[in-house]
């Protein structure tokens, strides 16, 4: 019998445990444990030393999953080194004598409908076609609520009078999405969910501090990589902005790039791989509308992003808004991180006082 | 009786305290060594204050800032805990309120603050190491057989500094043992050392920041001769270090707890309180964190280092 597993992102798992338990209903979906420090260690153990860290993590859940009995991996590379990564991860598990087919969903940035089907066909030799599409419909469609929730959540969960209630709300509807029964119960849950965000009280001042956060995807999604910057900074009161998720590199990206090459042509001319070009047109966004700050935040190591520092160092320069970046790895201390957010927090309270 | 405000700023190296009065004057201030003992190096430090406090002042507000700001903010029971960033920017500008760029290296970090009109308009510090900080000048000290305190003077008799590799403490380290080996003099070494480090600052923190003047240099790196003289030739600026450069955080912070007294009158006598940290790793889930226990005269005060906020 199949014993399915994928790397952790987020809280997408709930998506993508939901879609391969409906495709695969005879197999057993292995949910990995969550991201916790053991993850980050054992990944780190047996990765290049060199390598970013979502590799890091990505391999330290495949190999917890394993250990809790998967013996097939569902990976998806990206538009960077990324994209090359399952393949890497293939070998070193091989090279560990873990006993397991790793499918690559998406190779070296691109995939196709085709492509997709071969893959799943090595898996289960029957699958339902149909049943495929309309529950990858479905999870497409609750990636796209999820996204939209965390959009109103980042705005006000600074703001919230009793504390934690963004926070357990979110959780209970993690759960009820897990357990939905079609399109209409998705959308349903979803609109019930949104009345009840909308109902949680909170006291927000007419201008508060606003942020905006770029950077590298895996570590701006996955919040145990970043330290929890988000919540830390909700934390202060402060308004967030994010702009990457799962739903703007699923159905966005592609269709915006020639719309961000457009907006920002004095700064970029050709795709500079993976988010790098599409974060200094965020940039350049943030500084026209008037944001109090930009956070850029990347694994260390993070090649296009480190091409893009630069130019959003003097994009910024050039309109008077301080960013503020941080490159995180495997060994970072939070620490460091907490003075330097606070010390950011502080700056932009005294520039908006003055 | 007239009013009088603490800050303590616990840094890695070394532990500052300054008293100042109602008009930001510094009243005293003692300067001791860490020795990787917060606690009890702040226990000596308010002993020598106390002493050196005249009888006529009383204690209103305690700051704390640096790197062990948060626990002795725990037991000195501060009304104001802050960074050091924001410490160091408030207490220079109140000495030099035109000041546009403060170059701070310290003794395991280094950063760059920029200012305009009073403000912080942008900052960056040192990221992943401490290469090219104090811990690295005083261990090659060490290495060369002199005191960190000569430093700056040998390095000023040098004519021809040599070059050292400045992007990495390791690479320095072994390139200043090769140019050792072949017989270069040890002032050129030390010069081509201050010289590196000034260049690791610029490369590094100082990347893509404008540096305009007024500069002004502070830090434990600052007291350097050597390090100063190679910032002025390579920014092709004057730069101000102030003698009291090594207090900024410490009277930043006495400022910060001045605006923010709570009407509470403190005290300098630390005999009676019994103050202890208590570590162990929690194992309930596989993140195993490191948890830290504070007792406050055998009461749990709090505990920090839990990811899940079961502690």
């Amino acid at each position: 019998m199949n014993k399915i597993a994928f790397p952790h992102m987020g809280d997408y798992y709930v998506p993508a445990n939901y879609l391969l338990s409906h495709i695969f209903p005879k197999d057993i979906i292995i949910k990995a444990p969550k991201i916790t420090n053991k993850t980050i260690e054992i990944g780190t153990k047996y990765s290049p030393d060199f390598v970013c860290t979502p590799f890091k993590y990505t391999l330290g859940t495949m190999i917890e999953s394993l250990e809790e009995g998967a013996n097939i991996l569902v990976q998806m590379g990206g538009g960077c080194r990324y994209g090359y990564y399952a393949e890497l991860q293939e070998e070193i598990l091989k090279e560990l004598n873990y006993k397991c087919k790793v499918i690559n969903l998406v190779k070296e940035g691109v995939t196709s409908p085709k492509r997709i089907n071969k893959l799943l066909k090595q898996i289960d030799k029957k699958y339902s076609k149909i049943k495929a599409i309309y529950y990858s419909f479905i999870a497409f469609k609750m990636v796209k609520y999820m996204d939209q929730i965390d959009d109103y959540i980042r705005k006000n969960i600074g703001f919230e009078i009793k504390k934690g209630s963004f926070e357990s709300l979110k959780e209970e509807m993690l759960i009820s999405f897990s357990y939905i029964k079609g399109y209409n119960d998705l959308k349903k849950t979803y609109k019930r969910y949104l009345k009840k965000f909308k109902n949680i009280k909170v006291r927000k001042p007419d201008n508060p501090i606003k942020i905006g956060i770029i950077g590298e995807l895996y570590t701006i999604m996955e919040p145990f990589s970043n330290y929890y910057l988000e919540k830390a900074l909700a934390q202060k009161g402060i308004e967030i902005t994010r702009f990457t998720n799962v739903y703007y590199l699923l159905f966005q990206k592609a269709k915006k790039f020639k719309k961000y090459q457009k907006y920002s042509k004095n700064y970029f001319k050709y795709s500079m791989g993976a988010d790098a070009s599409d974060n200094i047109a965020r940039c350049k966004y943030l500084c026209e509308n008037k944001y109090d700050g930009i956070i850029h935040i990347k694994s260390s190591f993070c090649t296009p992003e480190i091409g893009a520092m630069p130019i959003i160092n003097n994009l910024a320069a050039k309109y008077n808004i301080p960013v503020l970046f941080f490159s995180f790895d495997s060994a970072t201390s939070e620490t460091g991180v907490i003075t330097r957010l606070e010390a950011f927090y502080d700056m932009l309270e005294m520039r908006r006082r003055k | 009786m007239k009013e009088c405000y603490l800050g303590v700023d616990i840094g890695s190296i070394s532990t500052k305290g300054v008293i100042i009065d109602e008009d930001n004057n510094i009243i005293t201030s003692s300067y001791i060594w860490t020795e990787g003992n917060p606690t009890l190096a702040v226990r000596k430090l308010l002993n020598i204050l106390k002493n050196k406090l005249p009888k006529e002042y009383i204690l209103k507000g305690i700051g704390t800032t640096g790197s062990a700001r948060k626990l002795i903010g725990l037991m000195l029971d501060a009304n104001i805990v802050k960074n050091e960033i924001t410490a160091h920017a408030i207490g220079t500008l109140t000495f030099h309120p035109d000041a546009r760029t403060i170059l701070e290296i310290g003794g395991q970090d280094s950063k760059i603050i920029l200012l305009k009109n009073g403000i912080i308009t942008n900052y960056a510090m040192n990221t992943l190491c401490a290469a090219g900080t104090g811990s690295f000048l005083s261990s090659q000290a060490k290495r060369l057989g002199i005191e960190v305190e000569e430093f700056g003077d040998y390095a000023l008799k040098s004519k021809n500094p040599v070059k050292i590799a400045a992007r990495c403490t390791v690479f320095a380290e072994s390139d200043l043992v090769h140019k050792a080996g072949v017989g270069y003099p040890k002032e050129d070494i030390i010069a081509g050392l201050c010289k590196s480090i000034v260049l690791n600052y610029l490369n590094n923190v100082g990347k893509g920041k404008k540096i305009v003047k007024p500069i002004i240099f502070q830090g434990g790196v600052s007291k350097n001769k050597g390090v100063v003289k190679y910032f002025k030739e390579i920014l092709k600026e004057d730069i101000i270090v102030d003698e009291n450069g090594h207090l900024m955080g410490a009277l930043g912070v006495a400022i910060l707890a001045k605006k923010n007294k709570i009407g509470k009158t403190y005290s300098l006598e630390m005999k009676d309180l019994k103050f202890i940290t208590k570590a162990f790793e929690c194992h309930r889930c596989s993140n195993n964190c490191e948890l830290l226990k504070i007792y406050k005269n055998d009461t749990l005060v709090d505990s920090w280092g839990s990811k899940c906020g079961k502690y």
